[in-house]
């Protein structure tokens, strides 16, 4: 009985996820013949290991950005009342839920020489020239950051709305001050929350391939512009593939990671002073 | 003791001043595009200098665009079918039955999450040249359920661990087999995640573009799609008023989840 349940799901997803995927990733390892030349030429390419570095850098700084500006909103929200706490979800679920590339276009009217932010600028005086702030690296971090903000924002707040405030008064009852408090008792009590969201955003940043396709400099690609030139342009499906593959290697050892703070979080039901 | 009041009350505000900074940053696009859809020229700028419909009536006009919308709405209205159906059936299955193996399948069903986007629609590209599937709605409706299908799970999974087993143990007791108890009991009784889960499919599947940017071709693609060529290509603020229009399906969904949910959770108390 159970069979019926499951297999017409499993066997829409073997077919039509697991059967593709796989029989493209091994392509990378045929070129047609058994060879590891793709991967070897992936990795030690210089213009791939270029491409490659500035997309970790990227991701990373993604991330870093994120955690400053995402985590003490996820405080504010933990901390807030049943009214307030719904209006700030709000503002994190709405763009959350708004198409990227809405996003991406809006960032092209704000960013652009003629744009929002230049026309004010030039407006008030404070620069007569417009500053080149599409199409470049700049670009690129500003709208990965604001996709990824609520990926930050929800994993911290989950984690922080299980900490008993308790905790925390009872440190100032005991004669910390509200800093040594807060450092000492609830940000290391937090902290899975935030790895949790670190690894988030750095995951899913590194696959982007909308923002900086769209956003980004001719010159300055991603990893995922790169796949997709070996696909469309230079139709070499194994070099293709042997780049997917170590992204994708890259993806699932670093989710499996977030997974682990993820279980983390679970048994932090209780907590022991 | 006032300083020390004093100065955790800056602290609290400067805090607060920052976090309103940020939200202000996350609404910001959202904000932005709305203005410039009714404003009259043709570049984008800010603010805007008059009010106009007319880009609103570009969209209407231009055949491309309506056309992109229809598709888009099929293959949402579609993909929310196929990935709840399936996704309700293996979510019972695994909520309800014991069988070895089953943390396995858990992760094999997030898969499609965890797999870079990208990756994914090249896989099926590939594999839709070989079935003759590019450009057809079936092939979009399939690519968009295999996205879906993990998101309906997690959500209908949580949904049946949240029914009291009693009920079920009650129908099954009473003579009613499995898929019984499931239709007539389980599933009237998860009716707010059923809702949520239909209504996140389309929204995944009508939002979506990198797979569509792949197995589209120039007769049939999805509204996503076009914007895109849009951006590359041209930018007037007829994108904005597309855009606003997203924007409004995607308020417009999560309004009817939130408005439901509450009116089928009191209804049902």
């Amino acid at each position: 009985m159970t069979l019926v349940f499951l297999v017409p799901c499993i066997l829409f997803l073997a077919l039509f996820f697991l059967l593709p995927v796989t029989s493209f990733l091994v392509r990378g390892f045929f070129d047609p013949g058994l060879t590891l030349r793709n991967y070897a030429r992936a990795i030690t390419g210089e213009i791939y290991l270029l491409i490659l570095w500035r997309t970790i850098v990227t991701s990373f700084l993604t991330s870093l950005i994120c955690l400053v500006l995402g985590y003490p909103v996820a405080y504010v929200v933990a901390h807030a009342s049943g009214r307030t706490q719904a209006v700030i979800l709000a503002f994190v679920l709405i763009p959350f839920w708004t198409s990227i590339l809405v996003r991406v276009f809006a960032w092209i009217a704000l960013l652009g020489r003629n744009g929002v932010i230049n026309s004010a600028l030039m407006q008030i005086g404070i620069t007569d020239a417009p500053i080149p702030m599409l199409y470049n690296n700049f670009a690129v971090l500003l709208s990965m950051t604001h996709v990824m903000l609520p990926y930050m924002i929800l994993p911290c707040f989950s984690v922080m709305k299980n900490i008993s405030p308790s905790l925390t008064a009872a440190a100032e009852n005991l004669g910390a001050s509200p800093r040594r408090a807060f450092l000492r008792i609830y940000f290391p009590l937090s902290l899975p929350g935030a790895a949790a969201g670190c690894l988030l955003v750095f995951i899913i940043s590194g696959g982007f391939y909308i923002t900086p396709a769209l956003l980004g400099g001719a010159n300055g690609i991603f990893l995922s512009q790169l796949i997709e030139q070996e696909v469309n342009s230079s139709v070499d499906w194994s070099f293709a593939s042997a780049l997917s593959g170590i992204l994708v290697v890259v993806t699932v050892s670093f989710y499996v990671l977030y997974e682990r703070f993820v279980a983390f979080d679970d048994d932090l039901g209780e907590v022991q002073p | 003791m006032r300083d020390k009041r004093d100065g955790s009350r800056a602290r609290r505000a400067t805090l607060h001043i920052f976090v309103a900074l940020v939200l202000l940053f996350l609404a910001l696009p959202n904000l932005i595009v709305v203005p410039i859809s009714f404003n009259p020229t043709t570049i984008i700028e800010f603010p805007p200098r008059g009010f106009t419909m007319h880009w609103y009536e570009r969209y209407l006009e231009l055949p491309g665009w309506l056309d992109a919308t229809r598709v888009s709405f099929i293959t949402a209205s579609l993909t929310a079918a196929v990935a709840v159906s399936l996704g309700t059936l293996c979510a019972y299955g695994l909520t309800h039955c014991a069988f070895p193996g089953k943390r396995l399948l858990k992760s094999l069903i997030l898969l499609p999450l965890i797999v870079p986007s990208l990756v994914l629609a090249i896989s099926i590209y590939k594999l839709f040249i070989q079935l003759d599937l590019i450009g057809t709605i079936a092939g979009f409706v399939v690519a968009h359920s295999v996205l879906a299908i993990p998101f309906v799970i997690t959500i209908m999974s949580a949904s049946f661990r949240g029914v009291d087993p009693a009920i079920e143990k009650a129908a099954r007791s009473l003579g009613a087999n499995r898929l019984r108890t499931l239709w007539r009991v389980s599933l009237p009784l998860v009716l707010p995640g059923l809702l949520s889960a239909t209504l996140l499919a389309f929204l995944v599947s009508f939002d979506e573009l990198i797979i569509a940017l792949f197995i589209s071709d120039p007769f049939v693609s999805t509204l996503p799609k076009k914007l895109w060529d849009g951006i590359r290509l041209e930018v007037d603020p007829t994108l904005a008023a597309v855009s606003t229009i997203l924007i409004g399906v995607s308020l417009g969904v999560l309004a009817i989840v939130a408005w439901s949910r509450r009116h089928i959770e009191e209804s049902v108390t």
